[in-house]
């Protein structure tokens, strides 16, 4: 077990620098850092003058040493600039270039600075990663209790009616993606001119204009049900459906087996057959299933914080990508490398716990 | 004429527009039923009510893509009138002879009938999602194959490069592949004496070919078509060399030409081509669908390799290549076509997102998730412009699934 869990860690550390050498290099092509310096700089800048920027600010040389210096395993850069005053990675504002230290990338903490935000990236993620937090927590919550219920009733009598309608359920709503169903929701439940709230309010049941908030920036303060339920529903409609799918199969693959057939002919009740014999062996496919689910997520919070412009980590890599704000492009897709790659773990590790079956030396 | 028209009417007027589209159903249905017993597993599609289900929807923008010049009532990118975002059913003013009378299901904010945009725009997400997930099936068998069947080095090797590209956020992907500086970027090939001339010492004109990421990308992944359907006739013909000749031959040269078209944008006669923005759109979306491809298929081979007839073609002295392609691939069939449906729904979904995000193919392009990201910018006020474009999407991909569904469920049958 210990050494499988080395080995995995050893290939996702790879994986990830690999990944992270994609984003550097495709964040910094040439034009991204012309049109960089053209914003930092002036706009009128004649092109000689955006080569000296770039090379000034460190941004020149091989492809490769910038990454090491950015990862912090090369020592930064330091220029003299024409006014005698030496710059570098490491030295900040006014210190004693002297005292700065050699190496400062990501390793040591030092994400650098977001050109969109003007703050430091490391501040900028770390709020925005919090608010996903919440959205992320609340969509599970609903999510994969929702999945699992109607994949298990679905699967626990295979073909049965209440399986068929709650099969096609589950396959509209994996057809249905957040843009999808954000813009649906929004004009069936969110919009003053449609849907169901001005017929509420002309039937006189709703004090406000909206049944529901169609924007999530207030829940950035304080969530309420009414700024956080659409957002939440938007993410949750669309995984529903393929976790359900598997819970079906999974629960109806296991209700085959001999073990469940003997135990109905010793005369256990249908219903302790289901929960104290199939449920726990019918879980095993979903729990991968829900792991390898998070990168998905990823992307519907991309999505889903757009529309509902609530101010997480989606909102703040689309804005960064937008603006061309490479540093925080940069730590966004750090956090989102790491967290796929540990997802992925998680769900290997768990795995091999829940199945006793297979075992890995 | 200058009352808003009712929602019965609109939907009656619609249904005429779709008229072709009817009677193609029809005769589909009509056909297919009538035959079901002699055509395999598309006619047992027609014993199971899902499947029937889905095939209709599928089948219903399918035909609206090929229709979509009869239907659609008004030019999909010309303003009509002034007013901005007619609510459906609303009188076209100043009515000029000849055109529709009214905005069916209104307009967008440049006045634009969304009815119009959403017609054509089946057209080209019709045309675009398919291409895509063929091509990276192509690739996903071509590489999955040997990497199932021969394992070694090659298997860890593509195993993890697969991995690499499944770890990347999709979105992420897309908004570093995607972008129009990524395509100016790279050493400029310029290749006067192609089509070109000489002045005073320096080439003029010709051909230029700029090697940025997405075209390097697409002359990979387009050069798998090539090898797969050449391998495949090669390794079935090489003992009957007139015939290999003839087939491998055909395929080269169609190949090459088609080639050189879409991914040099090279093609002498000019039938093959793309847009530089539509192929960045392709390119990223076999790139992402091609790993997961190569998976699915690197799992099946690992469970069929074992059976008794690979073993007897083994016996036989049977090349890798032709087991793999000619006894393996058709005996993986069944999954294969399921996940095809399922995946030309995701690859649906997968343009509407970058529409979605405004990296699609143009900003005026009708194609849904462009239309549906214009619409949502007022949705709360002003839905129908987002609403229409989404259902659409929605029932394609429904109708998508139910049909994967319903060929599963009839597959696994027999």
């Amino acid at each position: 077990m210990l050494n499988f869990v080395i080995r995995r860690l050893a290939v996702m550390v790879l994986t990830a620098l690999v990944l992270t050498f994609v984003v550097f290099y495709l964040t910094n092509l040439g034009p991204n850092l012309e049109k960089l310096a053209r914003s930092e700089g002036s706009v009128r800048m004649t092109d000689d003058s955006v080569a000296a920027w770039i090379e000034q600010n460190g941004h020149g040389g091989s492809v490769f040493y910038r990454y090491a210096e950015w990862l912090g395993v090369a020592p930064g850069w330091v220029r003299v600039d024409d006014k005698g005053v030496t710059r570098g990675l490491c030295i900040r504002q006014n210190d004693d270039p002297a005292l700065a230290p050699q190496f400062c990338g990501i390793l040591e903490g030092n994400w650098g600075f977001s050109t969109v935000f003007k703050n430091p990236v490391l501040g900028v993620v770390g709020r925005a990663m919090a608010a996903t937090g919440w959205l992320m927590l609340a969509v599970m919550v609903v999510m994969v209790p929702t999945a699992l219920l109607i994949g298990v009733l679905a699967g626990m009598r295979e073909g049965t009616r209440t399986d068929r309608v709650l099969s096609t359920f589950s396959i509209a709503s994996s057809a249905t993606p957040e843009y999808v169903s954000g813009v649906l929701l929004i004009a069936l439940l969110a919009s003053p001119v449609t849907g169901l709230s001005p017929i509420f309010a002309s039937w006189g049941w709703l004090s406000g204009r909206n049944l529901f908030l169609g924007t999530a920036t207030s829940a950035m303060d304080h969530i309420t049900f009414w700024n956080f339920a659409l957002p939440v529903a938007t993410i949750a409609l669309y995984g529903v459906g393929y976790i359900a799918r598997m819970t079906r199969a999974s629960m109806a693959e296991v209700m085959t087996q001999q073990y469940i057939r003997t135990a109905r002919l010793k005369g256990v009740g249908f219903r302790e057959v289901v929960v104290r014999h199939a449920l726990r062996n019918a879980m095993i496919a979903p729990f991968t299933v829900v792991m390898l689910q998070f990168p998905y997520l990823l992307n519907g919070v991309v999505i889903t914080e757009s529309i509902f412009n609530y101010k997480g980590f989606g909102w703040t890599l689309v804005k960064a990508a937008g603006n061309n704000d490479i540093e925080l492009l940069l730590g966004c897709s750090v956090i989102a490398v790491i967290f796929v790659l540990a997802t992925q773990l998680i769900s290997d590790i768990g795995y091999v716990y829940l199945n006793p079956r297979i075992r890995l030396g | 004429m200058t009352d808003i028209l009712s929602w019965p009417m609109i939907f009656a007027l619609m249904a005429k527009q779709f008229w072709p589209v009817w009677v193609a159903l029809v005769l589909t249905f009509a056909l297919s039923i009538r035959f079901k017993r002699r055509l395999g597993l598309y006619g047992k599609l027609f014993d199971s009510p899902v499947g029937m289900a889905g095939f209709a929807i599928v089948m219903f923008w399918v035909f609206t893509a090929v229709f979509a010049d009869v239907i659609a009532t008004m030019p999909p990118l010309d303003q009509i009138g002034s007013v901005k975002n007619p609510l459906p059913g609303t009188p076209v003013v100043d009515l000029k002879p000849g055109q529709f009378p009214w905005f069916l299901l209104g307009g967008d904010h440049l006045a634009r009938d969304i009815f119009s945009r959403m017609v054509v725009g089946a057209r080209q997400v019709l045309i675009i999602a398919p291409a895509a997930t063929t091509f990276a099936f192509i690739v996903g068998i071509t590489l999955g194959l040997p990497a199932g069947y021969l394992g070694g080095k090659l298997d860890t090797v593509l195993s993890f490069l697969a991995n690499l590209v499944l770890a990347f956020p999709v979105i992420l992907l897309f908004y570093l592949l995607v972008t129009p500086e990524i395509v100016k970027t790279g050493y400029v090939i310029h290749l006067w004496f192609l089509g070109g001339h000489l002045e005073n010492g320096v080439g003029v004109g010709g051909f230029t070919w700029i090697a940025s990421i997405p075209n390097l990308m697409a002359a990979v992944l387009f050069v798998f078509p090539i090898i797969f359907f050449g391998i495949l006739l090669n390794s079935r013909f090489h003992t009957n060399r007139p015939k290999r000749n003839l087939y491998v031959g055909v395929t080269l040269v169609i190949g090459i030409w088609a080639y050189s078209g879409l991914a040099f944008n090279a093609d002498p006669v000019g039938v093959w081509g793309m847009s530089p923005n539509l192929l960045n759109v392709f390119v990223a979306v076999v790139f992402v669908n091609a790993p997961t491809v190569f998976r699915i298929v690197r799992g099946i081979v690992m469970d069929i390799k074992s059976r008794d007839y690979v073993s007897a073609a083994q016996t036989r002295g049977e090349r890798s290549w032709y087991i793999m392609l000619w006894e393996i691939l058709p005996n993986a069939r069944g999954p294969l076509i399921v996940d095809y449906c399922l995946r030309i729904g995701y690859t649906t979904i997968l343009l509407g997102t970058l529409g979605f995000f405004g990296l699609g193919v143009s900003p005026e392009s009708p194609d849904w998730g462009s239309t549906i990201n214009a619409g949502s910018k007022l949705l709360s006020m002003i839905p129908h412009p987002a609403v229409v474009p989404a259902l659409a999407l929605m029932s394609l991909v429904l109708g998508l699934n139910l049909l994967a569904d319903g060929l599963r469920e009839e597959s696994m049958k027999d």
